[in-house]
């Protein structure tokens, strides 16, 4: 049986690879991807919980957090293919510029 | 046998996720990245989590790294240049800052075994059912209505004029 602070400590720490991607890349998609992981992370210690508390709230959050990530992947590449559209470059360090 | 799945699923986990963050081709980061949402599914069957982990599988790798593959090549983005912005050292500070807090935060857990409403008997997918059109039937309403509202944005949004 795998006691629950091994899921927690997993969780921890691609947490924090995420956090430490969103932090040094400078490429808008490698920025969302980090962002994909920290969505990741909090999933699995939702999962875990529900697991060893017994309860289905936590998966039901799951689901939830699924569709927000699923949202926001839609909208903010949306946005970077509108800004790229006119300065084909996705250094992010670029895109001061609010102008579609 | 248990510990084992878990450990291996944990290290192909950690590792994709650092080949995400370090690797300079955004194709094979895109790909790492698939390695891992699969990876994290076969956590959550692990968990007992069978529905949640088909939905992984099919939203996160089926749809998300779709549409980033799709942009990437679609634009025909180049590799990366130099590659750091900022300070490495400070980003890696701030990445052992924020580990160490969320590892403070978890030691002072006390997993309570407190009665929820399981209904495991039933199957996975079942209970998962019957909690979500009940009693979180309002915020189920509201992720749709998320879910329209991001893909008039998104069409909007990327419109050619």
């Amino acid at each position: 049986m795998v006691p629950l602070s091994y899921y927690l400590v997993l969780s921890a720490l691609l947490f924090a690879i995420g956090v430490t991607g969103i932090l040094i890349r400078r490429n808008i998609i490698t920025i969302l991807m980090s962002l994909e992981l920290i969505f990741n992370a909090v999933n699995i210690n939702f999962v875990a919980f529900a697991h060893h508390l017994q309860s289905m709230t936590g998966q039901v959050f799951v689901v939830f957090v699924l569709v927000i990530a699923a949202a926001e992947v839609t909208v903010g590449l949306a946005i970077v293919v509108a800004a790229t559209r006119r300065r084909t470059s996705i250094n992010v360090d670029e895109f001061g510029i609010m102008k579609l | 046998m248990a510990k084992l799945l878990f450990f291996y699923f944990a290290t192909v986990i950690l590792g994709s996720g650092l080949l995400v963050i370090f690797l300079r081709n955004i194709v094979y980061s895109a790909l790492a990245l698939l390695v891992a949402f699969i990876h994290i599914a076969g956590l959550y069957v692990l968990l007992n989590a069978e529905f949640i982990a088909a939905i992984q599988v099919i939203v996160y790798g089926g749809a998300v790294l779709v549409l980033y593959l799709f942009v990437v090549m679609l634009f025909n983005i180049k590799r990366d240049e130099p590659f750091y912005r900022g300070n490495l050292a400070v980003a890696l500070f701030i990445g052992l800052v924020i580990l160490g807090e969320v590892l403070l935060a978890i030691s002072g857990t006390r997993a309570y075994g407190a009665p929820g409403q399981l209904i495991q008997a039933t199957g996975n997918t079942e209970a998962i059912g019957l909690v979500l059109y009940t009693q979180y039937l309002l915020p189920f309403e509201v992720a749709s209505f998320i879910l329209l509202v991001a893909m008039i944005g998104a069409i909007i949004l990327a419109k050619q004029r």
